[in-house]
């Protein structure tokens, strides 16, 4: 029975996973609503084997914290990565109880994402493929996020919408390969949330988003921000540049001289910021993802990615996808947030075609399209 | 004016109220597509008894109202104004009776008609109340150009055969010229995708561009124009082919090495309205725009 690892580094969470994908039983009379073609096994037999749910031997993960006010820079989160993945990889090996000689391939994230950061996940992995003598698969982090979404949650054929710090697409399943629907054309959902939390000093630890949910809560005012959608993409940084000065506008009151907003008379808030920056790029957000599924004909709707953990995002989706008679897909901060268990479920699935990545190509990049990988594990 | 006879019944889906007047209308209301944006029933205008297609923007409840009234608002109204400017054509009735909202959307002005050049490319606008969110426009009658392309004869292994082949390239090549025409007119769509472009039964005009193969014969009809705007930028009309160019590839993935003939026509062809520089000037800049994607961090 196949067994991976699986080490994620593209940001500032360093993730190792360890997973096990059972073998196919044999036909049953009754197909299951889980994923059926999440086997890597290559021959075509009559009717589709139905499998059992992967299984998650161990799922550790770090994350690297800067100061509220800072971001993350790619030279201390590489150190950070170095120095965690020795202890992260020895307490997985001991979570997971398995042997050297189970394992059959090191997985690792080739991109995309930050340079320094995935420079030093993939050294580590090469170390543990020649220390081990196994082979390396190197790994899309987008289509780790798609599998490990449609693995936990079933979802047969959703739409995809994959949103964190770092990516923001639309992306439907045709012929072998994920294909982008709908974009951000700037910058990330994430990347514009984080940004907006740095300059009202929001805390980052355990995540600036998350932060940013909390007290959007508190919230009531919509203010105006620009709203961007074109097409099927969207653009971010006109909004952030508008919620930004909105903040400093807020950094800048005081008690005798508040911030009254004239529509509503109420005084704002730092909550209210959060809440109307929230309400305005989720509602993009579901709206390019709605134009995909009447698009493309799906009910279906899976969301991925650190910002996919945000609740009312989650809540506006559902709500979108019953009015079209369909549902939403999300799971929990284990799988949305960036991890080595999506990379290690993903990598099994290429190794099981007969995908390997040789010393000489385990390179890393920061630019790598979803839509570059073959997704030869489905029809 | 829209008259609505306030007996009898409508038939209408359960789920989806009609808005007022139409929820008393004597009409029949049928379900034609639950788009992105609006949901589409066909019906008849009542003042002059022909066929109409009555566009509803529902609330969005997962919105904010304040958000959803806005978009809304903005959106049916940008739609109604490229609508008659690039028709030609006024609106025949405003929905709210109010002559003081009527001034919302300008009516062409005299000696106007057909300015663009597009009057059978778009629907006519026949009344609309942006305060209700709905509009309705011409029926249209006919396929979207992403069924047309799906229905396409394909032989025993999926391949298209020469004579299919043939058809999508002189349909794909009507497309490239209808979309040069339209930005040269100054108009944006914004939201160009196969399922935005109908492909109307039979030709409406000598003059119209009509494919002349069998199984793909017909004109060309750009619709849902709630995302345009009025630009004569070489990035924006570079942006708007992208949005095609990709909303094709991912829904048609087997045809998609075809696209360049939209390409070709939009720029060489002379019943383009962007052939010559122009044309070129904005091929050039849609290279830019493809190698943002490729290129970019998101990591600002």
């Amino acid at each position: 029975m196949p067994i991976a690892i699986g080490l994620e580094g593209s940001a500032n969470k360093l993730g190792v996973g360890i997973i096990l994908h059972p073998h196919p039983s044999p036909p049953s009379p009754h197909d299951s609503a889980h994923s059926d073609d999440e086997q890597p096994s290559a021959s075509h037999p009559p009717k589709k084997p139905t499998s059992p749910p992967v299984q998650i031997l161990a799922n550790l993960r770090h994350t690297f914290v800067s100061p509220p006010g800072t971001g993350f820079l790619p030279k201390d989160t590489a150190a950070h990565h170095r120095r965690w993945v020795v202890r992260l990889v020895k307490q997985a090996m001991q979570q997971a109880n398995v042997q050297l000689a189970d394992i059959d391939c090191i997985c690792y994230t080739k991109g995309p994402g930050m340079g320094a950061p995935l420079s030093s996940v993939a050294i580590a992995a090469r170390t543990l493929s020649q220390l081990w003598a196994k082979p390396l698969v190197g790994v899309n982090h987008c289509v780790g996020h798609i599998e490990m979404g449609r693995a936990i949650t079933g979802a047969a054929n959703p739409v995809v919408l994959y949103v964190s710090g770092g990516n923001t697409q639309v992306i439907a399943y045709s012929a072998q390969r994920y294909r982008i629907f709908g974009e951000a054309l700037d910058i990330a959902v994430g990347n514009c949330l984080d940004r907006f939390a740095r300059v009202l000093n929001i805390s980052n630890d355990p995540a600036p988003g998350y932060n940013i949910e909390q007290i959007a809560k508190r919230g009531t005012v919509l203010l105006e921000l620009p709203y961007a959608v074109k097409g099927m993409d969207v653009s971010f940084s006109g909004i952030l540049a508008r919620v930004e000065e909105l903040a400093r506008k807020l950094l800048r009151t005081t008690p005798e001289t508040p911030w009254v907003d004239a529509e509503s008379g109420a005084e704002v808030t730092k909550a209210d910021l959060c809440f109307t920056l929230q309400e305005t790029v989720f509602a993009m957000l579901v709206e390019i993802t709605e134009r995909a599924m009447a698009h493309v004909g799906a009910r279906q709707v899976l969301i991925v990615g650190g910002v996919g953990c945000n609740e009312r995002l989650q809540q506006m989706m559902g709500m979108m996808a019953r009015e079209r008679g369909g549902s939403v897909f999300a799971t929990d901060e284990r799988f949305c947030i960036d991890n080595g268990i999506m990379i290690a479920h993903a990598g099994l699935l290429a190794w099981g075609q007969g995908f390997r990545t040789g010393l000489g190509e385990s390179t890393f990049t920061q630019r790598f399209r979803t839509d570059e990988v073959l997704v030869n594990w489905r029809d | 004016m829209a008259a609505t006879n306030l007996i009898g019944t409508a038939v209408v889906e359960v789920e989806h109220k009609l808005p007022l007047p139409f929820d008393e209308s004597q009409e029949s209301f049928e379900l034609i597509a639950q788009g992105a944006e609006s949901l589409l029933y066909r019906t008849t205008f009542s003042a002059t008894g022909q066929p109409a297609a009555l566009k509803v923007r529902p609330e969005k409840k997962w919105r904010h109202p304040t958000l959803d009234k806005r978009l809304t608002r903005a959106r049916i109204l940008a739609e109604a104004r490229v609508l008659v400017k690039l028709s030609g054509e006024g609106i025949v009735a405003s929905g709210s009776g109010n002559s003081g909202k009527r001034a919302k959307v300008k009516q062409p002005r005299e000696g106007d008609h057909d300015v663009a050049g597009l009057k059978g490319f778009v629907p006519a606008v026949l009344a609309l109340d942006w305060e209700s969110g709905w509009m309705m426009t011409e029926w249209i009658e006919g396929r979207t150009v992403k069924k047309a392309v799906y229905d396409t004869k394909t032989d025993r292994n999926g391949d298209n055969t020469t004579e299919a082949t043939e058809a999508l390239k002189s349909l794909l090549a009507c497309i490239g010229e209808v979309i040069g025409i339209l930005h040269a007119s100054g108009v944006i769509h914004g939201d160009l995708t196969t399922s935005n472009m109908m492909l109307r039964a039979q030709p409406s005009t000598p003059e119209s561009i009509a494919s002349p193969t069998s199984s793909l014969a017909g004109d060309i009809v750009l619709i849902d124009f709630g995302l345009s705007s009025q630009s004569v930028s070489e990035e924006d009309r570079a942006v708007d082919l992208y949005v095609l160019e990709r909303a094709f590839g991912s829904t048609h993935p087997r045809e998609e090495y075809l696209f360049p003939e939209v390409l070709k026509t939009y720029a060489e062809s002379t019943r383009s309205g962007m052939h010559g520089k122009t044309g070129k000037l904005v091929l050039r800049k849609l290279e830019d725009v493809r190698m943002r994607g490729r290129k970019k961090s998101m990591l600002g």
